[in-house]
């Protein structure tokens, strides 16, 4: 067994090869961008992005490995302009930096072709700050299939009530994933976030089941283990019979990652600088003043040192993201997200890099974790909700279904699971007149998302005690 | 490159891999600006492993020998991985030796037509919507996806695909107030595999006032009404009731568990096939990877199986599910080829490819066929609804909530008014049973949708539905508002 001083040489060796690897792999791209700008016409202005990923993947159905694989891909991204025409490139690229110039340099000439036929763009808007930043990985890559093999061990063991072991489903994602941003008006960005994430479910008799997740970026199977000894006793509550629920309105306390799905539906248009200045936004009413929120509900959008670091700090165009931007201010309409296209066709200023939160904060309140039940008293603890959409976005309502981890209180004690009910209801309500409590601490709740590349977004968000939510079926 | 890797592939009992080449190009005007052009390719590979019983792979875009030499040996260290914590035993895995071609049709290729001529149609589209002050944002956008996918395996198949989309679409946002409608059409909810005849079948530059017009018109209409009615619904409809609540339920990965975490489970069990009732005795479902120009259409999966026609539901009773040859051996049940994955870089899981719903049989009983006059011709009172807008359904495929851009109340079977804001909820186990009316041969729209999202790691995928207009009976109906 290795002491700590030779684990922590080890480590930091590590860290010091991930290093030369990571910076190669920087100077390799910059010097990529900086052949193809020695293409570019005096007058021309060239972009380029990178978008990369090393990921493992390990999706497990009864605690055993259904697929597992992984990927290796990596992508760049053109812009070309000339005077205030502009046009967009993509392809992939192998690593070998001569091959992958020739590519991009037909791509570049494919790029100059179309501008010839393009009209003005009224709205082109990028940087002409030359920007820079650096950002490195603080921590070695996970190794991904210890890690596996340590989850199934725990999964694998006998609980005290279940007997048998435990049937978990869910997606391992480990890995690297690179960002880069080289301009011929001197921007140089490199950003590199190494992290795991472990999403996934305990299922018991039926369609009961209780969500788990966990991401980081160094991997401990000590929190997997106490986080799956917790699901067992939840589990134990699960296997009673069922509350069959008739539709109506019930009191209900919304765990942290049911709330998420609701300030999904926000994130949904609801910030974003275009759709309110075309009356497209679900928060139209609270923009024109008709509706609020509670004055205990502020909302941001958080990068900087307070947010997680994983997301890079520049934008495609080259902006710098604020540390900081208030969507919500207590109840009343803040800020807009307002992206580089967006705030050149309506004269903001540039702060987000698209006009959708990708790291969203909660304030939280003073309901405090052990209060919670006793504060709910009779009525739903819903652990989860899933596939929200619009029901009316005019007025801001929304539909979904409870899914894991919903229970049935009365007088503060958790009865009985609860057969999955459909909500239908608008979030003036329940973030409005019908909010009663906002818990006191907020969940940092990384995002399992993995369509197109693996999602670096975040929320952190609190619970919420509601005095009532409408259910329809 | 195939060639290079069966040289460097790792010591296994089988290898496949899948190369695929995307082509896109996308165009798209907002307000009449031209928004950034951008066009692009894709080049890939895929590699799958079966060694000592276990299953693995690993997708690169370094197509050198190294590259994919790397890329087999960590498919091979998965595969291991596999063999010891593995669900089932892999040599379950189908070991395709199959050889065929597959090409979408294309009368007008999209490269033939020069780009001027591509924004001269845009701008016509966009100017055609632009009707009015009260039309506060207004959108028409063309694309095009070009794949060539190549499977070969170490026993022998060589699969090669060509496919071809043109995707063209309008948008109109209309405003009074509080008192936002959105309406879409020129194809934006019309996908299908073909070239850019598709626009004037589509109706892209023609639509474009009618499109504006029915967002002004939704503005001045009433809410849907909220009570138990009968619904017609159009194609443009049926297609998300299809997918949604007999595609996803009959998912063979979503039965046995796969998708719990995400996408969700099924209410459909393995001992429902060839007895459950799935619906009345008018729905007729299939799997059919063959009907010319549909979304999905293609001689093989991406597991090397030949794709043929199956049904799925015969008369109301659920014949076999959707499930490629690993969850059929998996599972013990007969199912489709439809193990399909959305790219290179992703690998194969269950999907839906193109599931059809029948017409009415010309030559069979006169009950239940109709035209759409007659389907509305046979309702006291009801709405007729089309083009979804939102959806959203439990995670068995059980209790579900839709909702549509345009709703026309029926009453005392003719059509009347408009109404905004539709939306409709139910039971899928009993929804289907409700059917009592299917639209003829005459009235089938081949639509799909190119967003159905499942797998982990997760993979969006275009999918075919073809339905004519149906009629169910006693459906919770209700508008919108606080």
């Amino acid at each position: 067994m290795k002491g700590p001083r030779s684990l922590s040489r080890q480590i930091s060796e590590r860290l010091g090869q991930d290093r030369q690897t990571e910076e190669d792999a920087r100077d390799s791209f910059y010097a990529l961008a900086e052949r193809l700008q020695a293409e570019a016409r005096p007058d021309e202005t060239l972009f380029s992005e990178l978008t990369a990923e090393r990921s493992d993947f390990a999706r497990l159905n009864q605690n055993r490995i259904r697929q597992a694989g992984q990927i290796r891909h990596a992508s760049l991204q053109l812009r070309l302009i000339d005077g205030n025409r502009q046009a967009e490139a993509a392809c992939d690229l192998s690593g070998d930096l001569a091959h992958d110039f020739e590519l991009a340099r037909g791509l570049l000439r494919q790029l100059r072709l179309r501008l010839r036929h393009l009209p003005d763009d009224p709205y082109l808007h990028v940087s002409d700050e030359p920007t820079r930043s650096d950002r490195w990985p603080e921590v070695p890559e996970v190794d991904a299939a210890a890690a596996v093999a340590d989850i199934i061990a725990a999964g694998a063991v006998a609980g005290a009530g279940a007997g048998a072991g435990l049937d978990l489903v869910g997606i391992w994602a480990s890995g690297e994933v690179t960002a880069g941003l080289a301009s011929s008006l001197g921007h140089r960005h490199w950003h590199v976030s190494r992290n795991f994430h472990f999403d996934w479910s305990c299922h018991g008799d039926g369609d009961q089941s209780v969500k788990g997740s966990l991401g980081g970026l160094r991997w401990d199977a000590a929190p997997v283990r106490a986080r799956l000894d917790a699901m067992r006793a939840e589990l134990d509550i699960l296997a009673r019979p069922p509350k069959v629920l008739a539709p109506g309105r019930y009191r209900a306390w919304l765990a942290p990652m049911a709330v998420s799905e609701l300030t999904d539906m926000l994130a949904w248009d609801g910030f974003d600088l275009k759709s309110q200045r075309t009356r497209q936004t679900p928060l139209l009413r609270l923009l024109d003043g008709e509706e609020q929120f509670d004055p205990r509900v502020s909302l941001r959008e958080v990068h900087g040192p307070a947010g997680t670091g994983l997301l890079p700090a520049f934008t495609s165009e080259g902006f710098m993201r604020p540390d900081s931007v208030t969507l919500i201010d207590r109840g009343a309409a803040g800020s807009p997200l307002v992206d580089a296209r967006a705030g050149k066709e309506y004269g903001l200023a540039v702060n987000a890099a698209s006009g959708y939160p990708e790291s969203l904060a909660m304030e939280p309140g003073d309901l405090a974790p052990e209060q919670v039940l006793e504060a709910l008293g009779t009525g739903l603890f819903i652990g989860n909700l899933w596939y929200c959409n619009w029901s009316d976005p005019n007025y801001c309502r929304v539909t979904g279904m409870t899914r894991f981890g919903t229970y049935w209180v009365e007088d503060g004690v958790i009865v009985a699971p609860v057969a999955p009910m459909r909500f239908d209801d608008s979030l003036y309500r329940l973030l409005g007149e019908r909010l009663v409590a906002i818990g006191a601490e907020a969940q940092l709740l990384l995002s399992a998302q993995t369509y197109g590349g693996r999602s670096l977004e975040s929320a952190r968000l609190p619970g919420l005690l509601v005095a009532g939510m409408d259910f329809a079926l | 490159m195939a060639e290079d890797f069966a040289a460097v592939a790792p010591a296994c009992d089988f290898w496949s891999l899948r190369l695929v080449a995307s082509h896109w190009d996308r165009l798209s005007m907002r307000q009449g600006v031209l928004e950034p052009a951008a066009l692009g390719h894709s080049l890939g590979a895929m590699v799958t492993v079966v060694s000592h019983r276990g299953l693995g792979y690993a997708a690169t875009d370094d197509l050198s020998r190294p590259g994919l030499r790397a890329a087999g040996r960590r498919a091979r260290e998965w595969a291991l991985m596999h063999g010891r914590h593995g669900l089932f035993d892999a040599s379950l895995y189908p070991r395709s030796g199959l050889q065929a071609d597959y090409a979408s049709p294309v009368a007008a290729p999209w490269s033939d037509v020069p780009l001027p001529e591509k924004l001269a149609l845009l701008r016509q589209a966009s100017d055609g919507l632009a009707i009015g002050p009260a039309i506060l944002d207004w959108s028409a956008w063309l694309g095009w996806d070009g794949v060539d996918q190549l499977l070969v395996s170490s026993a022998g198949a060589r699969i090669f695909e060509h496919l071809e989309f043109v995707h063209s679409g309008l948008l109109a946002v209309a405003n009074a107030g509080e008192q936002t409608q959105r309406r879409h059409g020129g194809g934006a909810d019309w996908p299908q595999q073909g070239g850019m005849e598709r626009l004037a079948a589509l109706g892209f530059v023609e639509q474009a006032p009618q499109v504006a017009e029915d967002a002004l018109a939704l503005l001045e209409a009433p809410e849907c009404p909220t009570e138990t009615l009968d619904l017609v619904l159009m194609p443009s409809q049926m297609t998300l009731q299809i997918h949604e609540s007999i595609g996803h339920p009959l998912e063979l990965d979503r039965i046995l568990g796969d998708e719990r975490n995400y996408a969700g489970t099924s209410f459909v069990t393995p001992d429902m096939f060839g007895s459950y009732r799935y619906g009345s005795e008018l729905l007729n479902v299939t799997f059919d990877p063959r009907l010319p120009g549909e979304l999905a259409s293609t001689m093989a999966d991406d597991e090397g199986t030949l794709a043929e026609p199956e049904v799925l539901i015969r008369d109301g009773i659920l014949q076999r599910p959707l499930g490629g040859a690993l969850s059929q051996a998996r599972a013990g049940l007969p199912g489709t080829a439809n193990a399909r994955a959305s790219g290179w870089d992703r690998p194969p899981i269950d999907r839906m490819g193109n599931i059809n719903l029948q017409p009415a049989p010309a030559d069979g009983p006169a009950e239940g066929r109709a035209s759409l006059a007659e389907l509305v011709g046979g309702v006291e009172r009801g709405v007729l609804m089309e083009t979804n807008r939102s959806w959203s359904i439990d995670d068995s495929r059980n209790k579900f909530q839709f909702g549509c851009e345009l709703g026309r109340m029926i009453i005392d079977g003719e059509l009347r008014g408009l109404v905004c804001n539709p939306g409709y909820r139910g039971l899928s186990a009993g929804f289907w049973r409700s059917l009592d009316g299917v639209g003829d041969a005459d009235s089938v729209e081949v639509r799909g949708v190119c967003n159905c999202g499942k797998g982990e790691p997760n993979q969006a995928i275009y999918v075919g539905h073809a339905s004519p207009p149906c009629r169910f009976r006693g459906v919770e109906v209700f508008g919108g508002g606080a």
